[in-house]
């Protein structure tokens, strides 16, 4: 915690309080079992990805050593699926916090039927996203079924097949889909509580439209789309039923993530061993996402 | 403007409403993009007749509703603390719980299948409920931690020169200022474990199953699907659509008060 | 949870049913009357969707039996039934299972074997090499549900327009001439649709036997894959050309399913697949084309006789089952004599489970309903999954469009990806071989073979 506040706070709060606060008894809990949640199971991950244990196959076992580690370094999977889920949660994020801010400027205007059309501009975010990943995949963007296919033949051109030529911006066009609406309603309440008077001051110094949406809202809004950057990270590292519906991974790797590399070992070839060691990869990779990337929005977070 | 905002809306809100309209198609019509045609429900009745969709809704909403409950309770007592008697380890506790969220669960679903046999859980309800707090809990302690650190704390001060306890002092003040935010907690919670689609299809068979299970029943069957397949679609995502309209205020209102403000 | 029976009004009756009895139970002590409640995992093909729409006549027949259904599309089934299964967990009585799964589960004791059929079950009746595949050591572990070779679908009228004739025996040289005079992308149709999804049951289901009949095989002896071998090139090469030339747009999204849907729907004027497909196909509510398809032997390439295609969808009992009465109950109706003649009768004679019994064949009503049925039973009964293949194959090394080894899944569907990236030019056909070579022999070192 930030020591300005503290010494603000202490020196009133010291003739209040006449025993030092003890939060354990509360806050134990909820440590407790997240800790037991991650603990367990993380200690179960880590002992599994030293054995040799194929779910398939009970004759493979015993004490496997580093080698399901180097089996996982030695994959040219594994670092495609690294680059593969950087890929798709900066362009997710880039769409989604461009589209949500230009989405909220829109709708922070007033016109005829304005929180009708919200309601439909912010119904994504309420779709699961295996439904989401299979209208996608079946009725829009299917080359011969497709939306996108009929106005292709419409307009006498050769249907695009997304998910064979385009599949990892196909899987980012949809994961943005989803989560668009989520920024949008962040940053729209974000939007309405900026100051009026200062927009209208501004006006009057003779500030565009752009100057005073460089100036005036963008940074207004930092603090909403660090929010926005923040959550959206946490679900995107681990993003998969997209995935899983519309391409399984492929082709190739080409929509590989580390989250579908995990989820190949461990439920189609049952390497148990060697998912773990994927999984331990991630917690890895997560805690370095977790340094880096909320470590610098959580200070403008005044964490 | 309005064309504007109106064409934005309605591109976005395409997918959904096409999705609807071919729910009314038959299975030989919906493979065309035909606008025009002569709805009919014989799509909903194959897909009711094949699958007990009330109770797969009534999994759904006990499992969602009770992970919520449960998280909340477990978070904000931690929130209180965090944000009213931070200590050195507040801000490390705090990102350790955001991180646990960023481990794709199926690197430790076999772990987690082992300890639910063990402990009879696999199938239930309880089960559910008990995985769906744990995978939010993190989210929930940190929104809950900015909106409580919007309250004032001579506030809280001033509850306890008179002689309120911790309990009194959270309840009778903490609860009542930041009930708007903690409503848009728990609503987002909701939405999250609604749609969640690992643990629920790898943990529960039949007697917990909720609609993702019923989604993955009709995902990729044999012959013609797509009409079959948007209903059972529809019919799964409009309970948490038309509650996630119904209650945007009351989320949005939520919102302005913490960390977007 | 699944019900079969669909009427609210049965389920709310045997609700009632079950607690007058609970009640009873409650009272008058032990009662003997209680049904036991197994629960059924299933694929959501046609065919189990069928069986799960009898669900109120097997209860009928069987008081003391419920059935609580889990039905779920065939991949996530597979993860879900193998997870519980390898771990003993115990969640499912009977389980739906491949011809692939059974041996190799029976073989680690995680299947009960049906070594107490009854006389009237006919064990004699099931097709022999169907009853073959899944038995160890001379038991049966799964009972056949329906089982599947391959053929080639056409279109009469598409190959009379475009003055082609299709041989009983169509040869690749022919199939990609025909392929090629008959595409129209104007028109939208396609000569040829294939298996492009990538997965060891889909595309490489499909591109095994190709290499088979090309004279190649996954594994030569000591198990060393031979992925790189030059009728594996050709066989792609050949796959590859004729996809992109005469292939539906978006083919590597195309399982049996979506080539099924475009079949049906007039988009491809030849398929080569299951031989399932033909009671779809012929069904004119479920295909546009039923008065126009028409069938052949599946193609043939320079190595004939080899292995083909049988697959098997099967009921079995877990062993950690703990109903298992009622479970052997149940999959001994669902997979009888009875249930073929109730099928016909519910929903005609071409719905029929096609594959498993011979009684099935000599039924002169099943046979006009479906003209496609000798032809059927020729290819199953020829299947040949322990056949020879040019070069001779690893010792114990089975299976026609797949090899029995637990590992094949995880290899056939990497592999899989990986041609499928050639499909859509992502890598050459030389890169992607190499590619699946070491990821191949990289696994079956792992898994330390040769055993």
């Amino acid at each position: 915690m930030d020591s300005t506040t503290a010494t603000a706070s202490t020196a009133p709060a010291k003739s209040l309080r006449r025993r030092e606060f003890n939060g354990l008894p509360l806050i134990a809990p909820s440590v407790g079992v997240l800790l037991l949640w991650m603990i367990v199971p993380l200690v179960m991950t880590l002992w599994f990805s030293f054995l040799r244990y194929n779910l398939l196959d009970p004759t493979v076992s015993g004490f496997a050593g580093l080698d399901n580690y180097r089996y996982l370094v030695a994959d040219a999977n594994f670092w495609v699926s690294i680059l593969n889920t950087l890929l798709l949660i900066g362009s997710v994020l880039v769409v989604t916090v461009v589209g949500g801010v230009l989405l909220a400027v829109l709708f922070d205007q007033d016109f005829p039927g304005r929180n009708i059309a919200r309601l439909f501009a912010v119904a994504p975010f309420f779709v699961m996203p295996t439904v989401a990943a299979l209208i996608w995949k079946n009725l829009i963007l299917h080359p011969i079924y497709g939306i996108f296919g009929s106005f292709a033949v419409l307009l006498g051109v050769e249907p695009i097949d997304f998910f064979g030529q385009y599949p990892l911006l196909s899987v980012i066009l949809i994961v943005s889909w989803e989560w668009t609406p989520f920024a949008f309603l962040i940053l729209l309440t974000a939007i309405q509580s900026l100051d009026r008077e200062q927009l209208e001051a501004a006006r009057m110094d003779g500030a565009g439209a752009f100057a005073q949406f460089f100036y005036i809202v963008l940074p207004h809004l930092s603090r909403a789309i660090s929010v926005v950057v923040m959550i959206e990270t946490i679900f995107l590292l681990t993003i998969f039923a997209e995935i899983f519906v519309t391409t399984a991974g492929g082709p190739g790797n080409a929509t590989t993530n580390l989250a579908f590399l995990i989820y190949a070992r461990a439920l189609l070839q049952f390497d148990v061993g060697g998912a773990s060691a994927g999984g331990v990869v991630a917690i890895i990779l997560a805690n370095i996402v977790a340094a880096f990337l909320v470590r610098s929005i959580a200070r403008r977070l005044e964490i | 403007m309005a064309v504007l905002g109106w064409g934005v809306a309605f591109l976005l809100f395409f997918p959904i409403l096409w999705m609807f309209l071919v729910s009314f198609k038959t299975e030989s019509e919906a493979i065309l993009p035909g606008l025009f045609f002569t709805p009919t429900t014989q799509s909903y009745a194959q897909v009711l007749d094949r699958a007990d969709y009330l109770n797969f809704a009534l999994n759904s909403v006990v499992i969602s509703v009770g992970g919520t409950v449960l998280a909340l309770a477990f978070a904000i007592p931690a929130a209180y603390v965090m944000s009213f008697h931070p200590g050195k380890r507040t801000r490390g506790t705090l990102l350790w719980m955001l991180s646990t969220k960023m481990l794709p669960p199926v690197g430790v679903l076999v772990p987690i299948y082992l300890i639910f046999r063990q402990l009879n859980l696999l199938d239930s309800r309880t089960g559910m409920i008990i995985i769906y707090a744990l995978m939010n809990l993190p989210i929930i302690v940190w929104m809950l931690f900015t909106f409580f650190k919007e309250v004032p704390k001579e506030i809280l001060e001033a509850g306890r020169m008179d002689g309120a306890g911790t309990a009194d002092e959270v309840r009778h003040i903490l609860l009542p200022l930041t009930l708007p935010g903690i409503a848009s907690t728990g609503l987002l919670s909701l939405i999250l474990c609604w749609n969640e689609a690992f643990w629920s299809l790898n943990l529960t068979t039949s007697t917990a199953a909720p609609l993702t299970a019923f989604i993955a029943s009709f995902s990729s069957p044999q012959g013609l699907f797509f009409a079959k397949l948007s209903a059972a679609s529809t019919m799964a995502v409009a309970p948490i659509l038309i509650f996630g309209w119904l209650s945007q205020k009351q989320l949005v209102q939520g919102l302005t008060f913490g960390a977007v403000k | 949870m699944v019900r079969g029976s669909g009427s609210r009004a049965a389920s709310v009756r045997r609700r009632v049913t079950t607690m007058l009895a609970l009640a009873a139970a409650a009272w008058c002590g032990p009662a003997s009357a209680e049904p036991t409640t197994i629960t059924v995992a299933t694929v959501n093909n046609g065919d189990m969707i069928i069986m799960q729409s009898l669900t109120r006549q097997f209860e009928q027949a069987h008081p003391d039996v419920r059935i609580r259904w889990v039905i779920l599309e065939e991949n996530v089934l597979r993860q879900r039934v193998t997870t519980d299964i390898a771990t003993r967990a115990g969640q499912f009585d009977v389980v739906t299972v491949g011809n692939y799964e059974v041996p190799i589960w029976a073989k680690q004791g995680w299947l009960r074997p049906f070594d107490d059929l009854p006389a009237e079950y006919d064990v004699g009746d099931l097709i022999g090499t169907v009853r073959e595949g899944l038995s160890v050591d001379g038991k049966l572990y799964g009972l056949p549900f329906y089982a599947e070779s391959a053929m080639t679908y056409y279109r009469k009228d598409l190959f009379e327009k475009a003055g082609l004739t299709m041989p009983e025996q169509p040869t690749y040289a022919q199939v990609r001439d025909f392929a090629g005079k008959i595409t129209d992308r104007r028109a939208r149709t396609f000569g040829i649709c294939l298996r492009g999804k990538p997965g060891w049951g889909e595309n490489m289901a499909y591109l095994t036997t190709l290499v088979h009949t090309f004279g190649g095989q996954w594994f030569g002896k000591d198990w060393k894959p031979e992925i790189e071998s030059a009728p594996w090139k050709s066989a792609i090469a050949y796959y590859t050309d004729i996809l992109k030339k005469d292939g539906p747009p978006g083919a590597t999204s195309n399982g049996f399913n979506e080539n099924l849907v475009l079949f049906a729907g007039g988009r491809c004027g030849m398929w080569i697949d299951s031989t399932v497909a033909a009671g779809l196909l012929y069904d004119p509510s479920q295909s546009t084309v039923s008065d126009r398809t028409a069938f052949a032997a599946m193609p043939v390439g320079d190595y004939t006789g080899g292995p083909t295609w049988l697959w098997s969808w099967n009921l079995a009992i877990p062993a950690t089952s703990q109903k298992r009465d009622a479970a052997k109950t149940f999959v001994q109706w669902a997979t009888g004599k009875d249930y073929v003649r109730l099928v016909a009768k519910e929903k005609g004679w071409v719905s029929a489970p096609p594959g498993t019994r011979r009684s099935t064949y000599a039924s002169e009503e099943y046979r006009k309903a479906a003209p496609f049925s000798g032809f059927v039973l020729k290819a199953i009964e020829t299947a040949n999954p322990n056949g020879q293949t040019r070069e001779p194959r690893p010792p114990g090394a089975s299976g026609a469009q797949f090899v029995a080894i637990p590992e094949f899944q995880g290899i056939g569907t990497a592999v899989g990806q990986t041609l499928a990236a050639t499909v859509t030019g992502r890598n050459t056909i030389e890169e992607a071989l190499a590619i699946a070579q070491n990821a191949t022999a990289q696994t079956m070192r792992q898994a330390g073979y040769p055993k």
